[in-house]
């Protein structure tokens, strides 16, 4: 026939094929969950030498924040019956920013500190003293679920976070995501946490209700 | 006859032009299903979520310790059990594990060196206590509780 020698290309059209790659790229992309380091960063504290004694420190009590979780996963905050930890970043921030009676370096903290954090200062007696001298302390059981303890841990460290941001302007968000790689993000960094130290203590569990 | 002359036919060869198209293929297909696990878990991890997650720059300097309910009840029991690399350990094997994992750091690395616990979710305090204690003992003190990012309801 006439028509057929018209046909001068046999090649199959290869034009789709890079579509064809991208459009997998893209469901593997979508797919697969890249296992990622993220997580929450503690600091233990250094191995206890049998020779030392323990070192005495003389602390008030006012100026820990106690938290006890027992086995049942029920909460006792600064001797307070709770159920779940709700609002409880809300309590530490509050106990940390306190300034009740401030010593001579929260005086100093107190005066670089925004104006927006000073207003959240209740200057109650019976909390903490200063951000300085303010402790958290977290104890367990040993048949407290790590789950529960992980969240209240997360919420002492959200209210530090929040302090940090505040201090710099920031949410504690974005605070968090601060690299400390380039100059300015180092030096926000550091402003936000200068003075206020995270000191959430973590102590031994008890014995109850675990193996 | 000259209406019936024999037009030149084109070269009726495979085109090529496809080949990096599925050599790139591949190379993504590689390059995303392997390097991901090099482990196989033998304990159970559904990982906790939390909100004040930190991620860390150096992954070279993480080492990680799996702990659960081991998949395999029938072998290892139902109480949770460590993983370090691809064996069980018990917690006092830990200090020697965490000395093995800081000689593989370079020099100046090994004070940064990070443990990344992943623990499943139903393990209670005691076990994870224990790891702790065995982890100062190795002075091996920074630790990651590994965590996903908490979806609000609200």
């Amino acid at each position: 026939m006439a028509r057929s020698k018209n046909r001068t290309s046999q090649e199959v059209n290869a034009g789709s094929m890079a579509d064809i790659a991208f459009l997998l790229l893209i469901f593997f992309l979508v797919t697969t969950t890249i296992a990622s380091d993220k997580g929450i960063l503690n600091i233990l504290p250094p191995k206890i030498d049998p020779n030392v004694p323990p070192p005495d420190i003389k602390k008030n009590e006012r100026n820990i924040f106690n938290i006890l979780i027992n086995a049942n996963d029920d909460l006792l905050v600064e001797g307070e019956y709770r159920r779940t930890p709700e609002g409880l970043d809300q309590d530490i921030k509050e106990f940390i920013l306190n300034f009740g009676a401030p010593t001579e370096k929260g005086s100093a903290l107190w005066s670089t500190l925004p104006a927006s954090l000073q207003a959240q200062a209740l200057r109650r007696p019976e909390s903490s003293d200063d951000p300085t001298e303010a402790v958290v302390s977290i104890k367990t059981n040993r048949g407290t679920s790590y789950e529960l303890y992980l969240e209240v841990f997360d919420m002492a460290k959200k209210a530090y976070f929040e302090i940090y941001g505040e201090r710099v302007g920031l949410t504690a968000d974005e605070y968090r995501t601060l690299t400390g790689d380039d100059e300015a993000s180092k030096a926000l960094q550091d402003k936000g946490k200068e003075g206020i130290p995270m000191a959430i203590s973590i102590a031994e569990p008890d014995k109850i209700g675990g193996n | 006859m000259a209406k019936f002359k024999k037009k030149p036919k084109a070269d009726p060869g495979v085109s090529t032009a496809s080949l990096p198209d599925i050599v790139f293929m591949l190379l993504f297909f590689f390059m995303v299903t392997t390097v991901l696990r090099e482990q196989d878990l033998l304990v159970e991890q559904k990982i906790p979520q939390s909100t004040q997650l930190q991620k860390l720059q150096n992954k070279t300097l993480i080492s990680y310790l799996f702990i659960g309910k081991p998949k395999n009840v029938g072998l290892y029991g139902s109480e949770p059990r460590i993983q370090a690399n691809d064996v069980l350990i018990t917690a006092p094997e830990i200090v020697q594990w965490g000395n093995q994992e800081r000689d593989l750091l370079a020099e100046a690395d090994r004070g940064l060196m990070t443990v990344s616990l992943k623990v499943d979710k139903d393990v209670k305090m005691g076990p994870i206590s224990d790891v702790q204690t065995e982890l100062r003992n190795a002075d091996a003190r920074r630790v990651l509780y590994a965590s996903t990012a908490k979806i609000y309801e609200d």
